[in-house]
């Protein structure tokens, strides 16, 4: 069980928690997870990433966005209420040495796992470019915080409603292309997202990491469910992820997969919105 | 075998059960093999396929009381000899033959501490039944003594009485015993190193305790309440629970001892890795692991479709390939959740066939179709991704591998498809990886399993491990086997310690 001992609204569909877990917060290291469930009997088991972690105040920090069912029971949560069930940190951590320069991009709500590693990144000496874009100015998040880390900050929105207007590939493009080519580059966001990063970066050889969100159950290596093919071969995201060489992930795969069950969450979806009209009419009487 | 009315059954046992009882003792061995060997009452195998409910309901009284009646009370008992854990088999037979169930419990309790258990999910045919005179008399196996449905009604006899006994724990010792994992191993570690009165927390990864009792076996072979009954003995002896917990992630093993001073730790944590086929098209859309199919239904409740949040696949034609118990639970899982049809394709025949018989037979009565020698060659996906059909290859019998069974090969030319929209792969496990991964000073084999001594002592101090760890995929009653062998040398290894201290 974990304490909820803040939560904040960062744009429409997007939230920040943090959460009470001492242990999880003392063993984490960037780049690995959490998951929770919002019933014990019923909830489904939802990987996040770890945003941040408080030893001395013994809590972790997520940031989710609402996307089906579960994550929107999951935002109706409030401070002070308790989560059945949490359970990390997962996966195996991110390596950080000093690389030279990286440049870390980040899409939407990715910006979330991204913002630990670059952290860590910065402290171990490295020179860090950090590229975040979003649909528009509304879904750019943690803006401030992944400023402060960087030596050189882009921000793009596809929609131009907030700093450069385009895709995050055309400076990560510009970037390597430059003279001194950045040694790695790290992407973290939706799929088709992290797909195209790895595309931009391919011909100028540029190794990309990129962290995978499949579709999870145990997250222990037991089920086989968050597969994925990298390289030619099977590789499971819960123990030997969640990042992998961009270059290597079979992403056109990843992405079907990961409409496995989109017929279920649209029966679900409407489900609660049928719930929140009935909702909606008992408020009325 | 065709489906037999539960009373039918009960009315014929208690007509034999008047003649033979007045003369119990006096009968003769072909007198005790002539009595009917009791067939198992069972839901009807339509209805049960719509519902998660028990499929076996159990023997009646009469019943036990008349099967029990057929043990000769053998003096060289092979059946004992048999049994992994050694349970005086003639001897709890006998009191159930008297009527005296209380007794036969406790004669179990002595050997076994989970006997609903057990009497449901060995593999009794080729355990204690295997030899069995009666059935070597008869010649047929499944006419020998029925030990397990024995063993089964006595647990549940006593757990219906409402009064199960919780074990005597001896006064504190203040030690502290770590075990990792819930599954049967891991239960019988905390319950014989409670006993003797040293403190037990086990920590389990899963929101819930049993492991492959709770999230793979399916409820219509082993309900929940008994997996939550066992849990609450424990309790109640003062065993400790730490559900959420990843040992290895939220702490390291070796940090247990160093950091949170416990004394000894066990890990049965099972086994992990599904095997995949290695064949185009296995990560198409619809193509799941057993084990993850089986963990959505049984586990995170995706069976009760209307309230859990855990997806199903749902689907119409189904292929499960393997032919393990793993493999029968898929198929009747997935008959359970409303595919029309389900095949379970099988590279041997059904002789070789590593399943419970008798979970075999009822998979076929409630109409699964088996395919022996035949194996998937690839799955066929449409554009989207999903799964629409897949091609097999046929197989014939050839020489005798290693194992004494007789090696499938492929018949050349023989491709054939067959139109599925699921495939569930249920041909093994390898090792769960966790502990290995963070603890590099642990020593396993080439497959992932943590190497122990005779006492199941790892290569690193004060740290034990049993079950499927170690075994790789075993059963629920080797698991048990090995958790009774670490917890006596857990107990030796503190009684020592104990006994130091009491000389300083
Ligand atoms: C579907 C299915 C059907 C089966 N049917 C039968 C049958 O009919 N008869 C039979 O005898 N056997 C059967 N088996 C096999 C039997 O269930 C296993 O051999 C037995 O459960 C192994 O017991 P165990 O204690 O080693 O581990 P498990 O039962 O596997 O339990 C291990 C537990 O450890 C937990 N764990 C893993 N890693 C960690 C960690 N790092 N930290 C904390 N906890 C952790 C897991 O979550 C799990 O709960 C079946 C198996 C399956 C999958
Ligand atoms: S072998 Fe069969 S008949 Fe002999 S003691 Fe065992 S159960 Fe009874
Ligand atoms: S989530 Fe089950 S193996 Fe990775």
């Amino acid at each position: 069980m974990s304490k909820i001992l803040h939560k904040k609204q960062l744009s429409q569909d997007v939230f920040l928690m943090r959460l009470e877990a001492p242990l999880i917060a003392e063993e984490r290291k960037a780049g690995q997870f959490i998951i929770l469930q919002t019933d014990e009997d019923l909830g489904e088991r939802i990987p996040l990433t770890i945003a941040d972690a408080d030893v001395n105040e013994g809590s972790i920090t997520i940031i989710f966005q609402v996307v089906g069912k579960s994550t929107k029971d999951l935002s109706q949560f409030n401070e002070g209420d308790n989560l059945p069930v949490l359970v990390g940190p997962l996966g195996t951590p991110t390596h950080i040495e000093n690389f030279g320069t990286v440049v870390c991009v980040g899409g939407g709500i990715g910006v979330a796992p991204l913002h630990p590693i670059a952290q860590s990144l910065k402290a171990a000496g490295n020179n860090v470019i950090i590229i975040i874009g979003a649909r528009n100015k509304e879904l750019i998040i943690l803006e401030e915080e992944m400023k402060s880390i960087a030596d050189e900050f882009i921000v793009c929105t596809d929609d131009g409603s907030y700093g450069r207007k385009g895709l995050v590939t055309e400076p990560l493009k510009e970037i390597c292309e430059r003279e001194n080519k950045p040694e790695m580059a790290i992407a973290i966001g939706p799929p088709i997202m992290m797909k195209f990063c790895s595309e931009t970066t391919r011909p100028y050889k540029v190794f990309t990491q990129v962290s995978l969100n499949t579709i999870m159950v145990d997250g222990t290596g037991m089920c086989g469910g968050c597969r994925v093919n990298v390289g030619g071969e099977v590789k499971f995201v819960c123990v030997d992820g969640p990042e992998f060489d961009g270059h290597k992930v079979d992403f056109d795969n990843m992405m079907s997969r990961l409409k496995s069950y989109k017929e279920f969450e649209k029966k679900k979806d409407h489900a609660c919105n049928m719930e929140a009209e009935i909702a909606k009419k008992e408020a009325v009487k | 075998m065709s489906h037999k009315l539960p009373e039918e059954i009960a009315e014929q046992a208690r007509e034999y059960l008047a003649k033979y009882v007045v003369r119990k003792d006096e009968l003769k061995p072909k007198e005790r093999i002539n009595i009917p060997s009791q067939e198992m009452p069972a839901q009807d195998p339509i209805e049960r396929g719509k519902n998660l409910k028990e499929v076996t309901l159990g023997f009646t009284a009469e019943q036990a009381r008349l099967e029990a009646m057929r043990c000769l009370q053998c003096v060289k008992n092979t059946c004992v000899a048999d049994c992994p854990v050694g349970i005086d088999i003639p001897g709890f037979i006998k009191q159930i033959a008297d009527g005296d169930f209380q007794g036969a419990v406790d004669i179990i309790k002595q050997t076994s501490l989970l006997p609903s258990i057990c009497g449901r999910v060995c593999p009794q045919e080729s355990q204690c039944q295997e030899h069995c005179k009666v059935g070597a008399a008869l010649k047929d196996v499944d006419k020998g003594v029925a030990i397990g449905r024995l063993e089964r009604f006595v647990a549940d006899w006593e757990r219906a009485s409402g009064n199960v006994k919780v074990p005597n724990v001896k006064p504190s010792t203040g030690k502290k015993v770590a075990v990792v994992g819930s599954g049967p191993a891991g239960l019988v570690v905390a319950a014989d190193v409670r006993r003797e009165g040293h403190n037990v927390t086990i920590f389990e990864a899963f929101h819930k305790m049993g492991g492959v009792m709770r999230y793979g076996i399916p409820e219509f072979r082993l309900p929940n309440d008994i997996i939550d009954q066992e849990i609450d003995t424990l309790r109640k002896m003062g065993v400790e629970f730490q559900t959420n917990f990843v040992v290895g992630r939220t702490r390291k093993l070796t940090d247990l001892i160093n950091k949170d001073g416990f004394d000894a730790v066990f890990v049965g944590t099972g086994a992990g890795l599904p095997y995949f086929m290695g064949i185009e098209g296995e990560n198409l859309v619809g193509v799941f692991s057993a084990n993850e199919y089986l963990t959505r239904a049984n586990l995170m409740r995706a069976f009760d479709k209307d309230n859990s949040n855990t997806p199903i696949y749902s689907s119409r034609n189904v292929a499960v390939l393997g032919g393990g118990n793993v493999a029968m639970d898929a198929a009747r899982m997935a008959l359970r959740l409303g595919a029309e049809k389900v095949y379970v394709i099988y590279r041997r025949t059904e002789n070789e066939m590593p399943a419970r018989k008798e979970e075999i037979e009822h998979a076929k009565e409630e109409g699964i179709e088996f395919h022996f020698l035949q194996n998937a060659k690839r799955i066929i996906g449409d554009e989207d991704g999903r799964v629409i059909a897949m091609e097999c290859l046929r197989y014939e019998l050839g020489e005798p591998d290693s194992s004494g069974r007789r090696r499938p090969v492929e018949v050349p030319n023989s491709e054939f498809k067959i139109i599925v929209d699921t495939v569930l792969v249920s041909i093994g496990n390898g090792s769960n990886p966790l502990i290995s991964q963070t603890t590099p000073e642990m020593v396993v084999n080439k497959w992932g399993n943590i190497i122990v001594d005779e006492t199941q002592k790892s290569s690193v101090e004060k740290i034990y491990a049993g079950g499927d760890i170690v075994l790789g995929a075993a059963t629920v009653i080797l698991a048990m086997g090995e958790g009774r062998r670490a917890a006596a040398a857990i107990n030796e290894q503190l009684e020592k310690e104990l006994n130091k201290n009491a000389d300083l």
